[in-house]
């Protein structure tokens, strides 16, 4: 990463006259346009740029970006593994490119089998019936789960369950994901080892409880023992059991959901199956169900017929349409190249590598950060900040102060579970020596904050920007070039 | 042999073991009940090598027929500078997260921020967020903003010339969040203004309604007076756009509209069977706080430079949770790269330029068409761009079979009869030539 | 002479002899919350109910519902605080958001006086 701010915006770079682009010509003759009233009057403000000067805006623009490829970016509940560069040569590949969503599956038979071969191989990772591929990011599927829990419910004439059960240790999507869907949330204790408090949770099921929503292992890095008694509580009164797949890596070859008492699940492409964030998406939140509820996915499915041959089907029981299309296909395409190129057995190693990383993480900064939570985390763990408090240096400001030795910050102020939260999630793609100068740094921190905790409170020092004003960015927002 | 995306040689996991003070790593699973354990292998094929992975997928794409596409139906066929696929790809911005920590994602957090202008200009209204997952989610969210921003109201009014799609897809979301939707009736391919006054008067208070420019059959409607009817009922106008068309066409801002909320894959997005694209919604400054999704906005940092942050979060699911005004976190970031390179590179002129060869050519092939005598323009009386409906005296279904026999996909079926045909700068007039031909011969 | 009173949610209501009330956040509910960015209220002529949400009172990192102490009508709503959220930084209990008629003025009973409060933040702050 460049460490000298670049800071100009492409608007800034405009000159009239200039363009970047040639736009072929289909050889037709310009025709009358439309009515003067259909036509728009108002300036198009778009910047008119040369290529070569683009090319470099955006290059320099990128040096100030900090990625997977360029650090090690131990982001908790995020899984911010190595994307593989195989992935993008095949999601690119013409043949899938250029395929509208509406060619007839006869033309598309290629990538429906793809779909169809992905859908498939997370069914067998899941331990699921069926898989839709549909939900375009993580958020999507949990809304698309429990669209699928309350078209179950409602086809049985049960019309009372209105209410979601979330952990208070739940990421925030899911109390929002049940909102959006129309449901109420009611939040259940976590005890004080970070798993769901089961005696509190007892007395607020009932008849009107459509779904109890873990993620497993849970936010706390910490595996959730009494799942299957869970399952077997909210089953007896006749709610369903849904798994937040955010935090799936860790079960890779260990443990499946299904297999666990969950009904309904999402995993996220860009998470578990390495797909790249995008700087926020494009992402894929596929929603698997187990046996019995594969009529309530979203339309469209893809299915293999007889003959061999795959196409698309609708069903009436459905609980409608979350997408237009088969979603964030391209992205498909990515993570079934990563299923392929780990295989079976690759997959089997992905998730215990993912918890010794972790453990490996906790185990060496044990002394010096507090550990609310002595427990054999998973794929992550968290910190309840310092264990030296006294000189006031905070979460925040050790997360700032990584920065400067150039690593990412882990999730911080998330679990909600701790004031000081640091939540660290290392991935299995991290070496050994990554992972030995990562724990030299957190321990150099931990000195720094004894010795100088001014300069750490000041953090950073040596980022391309220092610390942005954000209270008076949402005092007054200035979201365009224009108003500047 | 360790697979190669794992570092872990024995010795690694042996030291890393004891540190953990552990024995194996199933030890580090010891909580696991053993009932729940995965007890064999995943039933997958064994690992690949890369070249077995490329031939595998190139195997597939052989099954795929690559089409001339004359289908539209808001996803359109059009030509992307080289640029774009090179800058997209660089690492710094692909395998980024979220940019939650902006002293180390200028880059991200300063395209979001060009996006963001430039989508403002396109739709002439006030502000924008960073991207919503598609164009029909990104409807269904203007839709909850409508009923959220009216606090008690819960009827929302689509016109039934919306694309099928996005309105099916309202209508799940509707379905669940406990709003009524009532469709306004179409005539002679447009919304029937006459209905939509009865069903805004009538019935419980209305939030919102949902009108698209141009609609689902490639129509420019006319929509001047519907903002000052929605606002005397206080109601919002919402249009759903194609994003490149609004070069030319009156804006969601001209018209009056309070949200805007569309696709803008035809920003020059690979089709690629549906996705990724990309959903974009702007608003008035009125709504921004019903947003839902990231906003990106300007402030200085320490040393008084203007630097860019992700605004306004008090609104998102990670702080307000259930009382969010969504439940979006991932949108489509880099995706909005790709249309602010996709803007930056054609500008205004180069915008128009598609636009218009859109629109001459749609203009060629429907006269060839109409020239053959077996198909006719279905509203003719209507203003259009760059896609119409035809009419066939044949099955649709044979028109289909036959263009892709011959290496072309001729448009959309919307019935037994009928087809809905779109025309970019991608289509040579010799391409649409042969499915004149074809047509002649059908 | 009006009275203030204060509630668990460390929202207040200064009650005047006329049975109008002025309800707002309290002193520690703003020092918790960090500099104002926004207040989310509501129009005047909506109902409030004792106990339920009425609007959120929003800082750069975090969001507080604001929970009516009292039920009434909404007289008024504070318009100062459109454009300028920080006054309640400066001035929690001059700052008022919005003027209620309280239709049941036996809810008082349920809330605390100043004193009462002032201990109740102190257990609060200990934990």
């Amino acid at each position: 990463m460049n460490r000298e701010y670049y800071g100009k915006l492409i608007f800034e770079l405009s000159h009239p006259g200039r363009r970047g682009a040639a736009i072929p010509s289909n050889g037709c003759p310009q025709s009358p346009q439309l009515p003067e009233s259909l036509l728009r009057t108002s300036p198009l403000r778009l910047p008119e740029v040369d290529e070569p000067s683009l090319v470099r805006h955006y290059t320099n623009m990128s040096n100030n970006n900090f990625g997977v490829d360029t650090g090690f970016y131990p982001l908790g509940s995020c899984t911010m593994k190595y994307n593989p560069k195989i992935n993008e040569e095949m999601a690119s590949l013409p043949g899938f490119a250029s395929l509208h969503p509406a060619t007839p599956a006869q033309a598309a038979q290629g990538a429906l089998e793809a779909y169809w071969t992905l859908q498939n191989a997370l069914a067998e990772i899941g331990g699921m019936s069926e898989f839709t591929l549909n939900p375009f990011a993580g958020a999507h599927g949990e809304l698309t789960g429990l669209m699928v829990i309350q078209a179950y419910h409602r086809s049985r004439g049960d019309h009372k369950r209105d209410t979601v059960i979330v952990p208070d240790s739940a990421h925030g999507t899911n109390p929002a994901s049940a909102a959006v869907a129309g449901l109420k949330v009611v939040e259940v204790k976590s005890l004080p080892d970070g798993t769901v408090d089961v005696e509190a949770l007892r007395p607020l099921l009932g008849d009107h409880v459509a779904a109890v929503m873990m993620t497993n292992p849970n936010t706390a890095g910490l595996f959730e023992s009494r799942v299957a008694e869970i399952a077997e509580m909210v089953h007896e009164c006749g709610g369903l059991m849904y798994y937040d797949g955010a935090n799936l890596n860790p079960m890779l070859g260990v443990a499946r959901p299904g297999d666990m008492g969950f009904d309904v699940m999402h995993v996220n492409l860009h998470k578990t199956f390495s797909t790249p964030h995008g700087g926020g998406g494009p992402g894929s939140g596929p929603v698997g169900v187990r046996k019995g509820l594969e009529q309530f996915l979203p339309n469209p499915r893809v299915e293999r017929l007889a003959d061999g041959t795959f196409a698309l089907t609708v069903s009436s029981d459905s609980l409608g349409s979350v997408s237009a299309t088969l979603g964030n296909f391209a992205v498909q395409l990515r993570a079934l190249a990563y299923i392929l190129t780990l295989g079976s057995e690759g997959l089997m190693e992905a998730g215990p590598l993912a918890t010794l990383n972790a453990n490996y993480v906790k185990e060496s900064l044990r002394d010096l950060y507090m550990l609310p939570i002595d427990r054999v985390c998973k794929h992550e763990f968290v910190f309840d900040g310092l264990a030296d408090k006294s000189t006031g240096v905070t979460t925040l400001n050790v997360a700032k102060r990584l920065l400067d030795y150039g690593f990412h910050a882990p999730t911080i102020y998330f679990p909600l579970l701790f004031h000081e939260s640091l939540m660290i999630e290392p991935t299995e793609t991290e070496t050994r020596e990554t992972l030995d100068g990562f724990i030299d740094v957190m321990r150099s921190i931990a000195r720094e904050a004894a010795e100088n905790p001014e300069m750490v409170k000041t953090a950073p020092h040596h980022t391309p920007v220092s610390r942005p004003d954000d209270t008076a960015a949402a005092l007054n927002p200035v979201v365009k070039y224009f108003d500047l | 042999m360790a697979h190669r995306y794992f570092p872990h040689t024995p010795d690694d996991i042996k030291a890393m073991l004891g540190r953990c003070g552990v024995e194996s790593l199933a030890d580090l699973y010891a909580d696991v009940p053993e009932a729940l354990r995965l007890k064999e292998p995943y039933r997958l094929p064994a690992s690949m090598t890369e070249k077995e992975v490329r031939d595998f997928f190139r195997a597939l794409e052989r099954k795929n027929r690559e089409l001339t596409c004359f289908a539209g139906g808001g996803f359109y066929d059009h030509y992307a500078p080289a640029v774009i696929p090179s800058i997209i790809s660089r690492s710094e911005f692909l395998t980024a997260y979220t940019p939650y920590q902006p002293e180390v994602s200028q880059g991200t957090l300063q395209y979001i921020f060009e996006y963001q202008t430039m989508m403002t200009e396109l739709t002439g209204l006030e502000v924008s967020n960073a991207s919503m997952y598609d164009g029909t989610t990104a409807t269904a969210e203007a839709m909850m903003m409508a009923v959220a921003a009216s606090r008690k109201r819960n009827r929302v009014l689509i016109s039934a010339t919306v694309s099928p799609q996005v309105k099916e897809v309202v209508r799940t979301y509707a379905t669940y969040h406990g709003v009524e939707i009532d469709e306004i009736a179409e005539e002679n391919g447009v919304t029937s203004r006459a209905d939509f006054e009865a069903k805004l008067s009538a019935g419980a208070p209305v939030a919102g309604v949902i009108v698209a420019s141009p609609n689902y059959y490639g129509i420019v409607e006319d929509y001047t007076g519907w903002a000052d009817t929605c606002h005397a009922a206080k109601a919002l106008l919402i249009m759903n756009c194609v994003a490149a068309d609004l070069a030319v066409l009156r804006t969601p801002g001209e018209w009056g509209a309070d949200i805007a909320a569309g696709d803008a894959q035809s920003l020059g997005m690979p089709l690629s069977f549906g996705g990724p694209y990309l959903g974009f919604l702007c608003s008035t400054k009125a709504l921004i706080r019903k947003m839902p999704g990231r906003i990106v906005g300007a402030t200085t940092d320490a040393e008084g430079r203007r630097v860019f942050v992700l605004t306004l979060q008090a609104r998102e699911q990670h702080i307000r949770r259930d009382k969010a005004t969504s439940n979006i976190c991932s949108n489509q970031g880099l995706m909005a790269l790709y249309a602010t390179l996709y803007m930056g590179l054609l500008g205004a002129n180069g915008l128009r330029e598609v636009c218009e060869q859109g629109a001459a050519g749609a203009r060629y092939l429907a006269a060839g068409l109409e020239a053959t005598g077996k198909m006719r323009l279905k509203y003719p009386s209507q203003p259009w761009l760059n896609e119409f409906v035809m009419t066939c005296d044949f099955s649709v279904d044979t028109l289909i079979e036959r263009s892709v026999a011959a290496g072309l996909l001729p448009g959309i079926k919307l019935s037994e009869s009928d087809i809905l045909i779109a025309v970019t700068e991608m289509q040579t007039r010799a391409d649409m030539d042969r499915l004149i031909e074809i047509v002649k011969e059908s | 002479m009006s009275k203030t009173y204060f509630s668990k949610t460390h929202e207040y209501v200064t009650v005047d002899d006329n049975n109008i009330g002025f309800i707002g956040i309290s002193d520690f509910a703003q020092h918790a919350l960090g500099n104002v960015v926004y207040v989310d209220m509501p129009e005047t002529g909506d109902d409030v109910t004792a106990g339920e949400d009425f609007g959120a009172v929003e800082s750069v990192k975090a969001a507080s519902d604001l929970i009516a102490p009292v039920s009434g009508a909404v007289l008024q709503i504070n318009e100062h605080l459109i454009d300028n959220p920080r006054l309640i930084n400066e001035d929690a209990m001059a700052n008022w958001i919005i003027q209620v008629e309280l239709t049941d003025p036996s809810e008082l009973d349920a809330l605390m006086d100043l004193d009462a409060y002032k201990k109740f933040c102190e257990e609060e702050g200990a934990h």
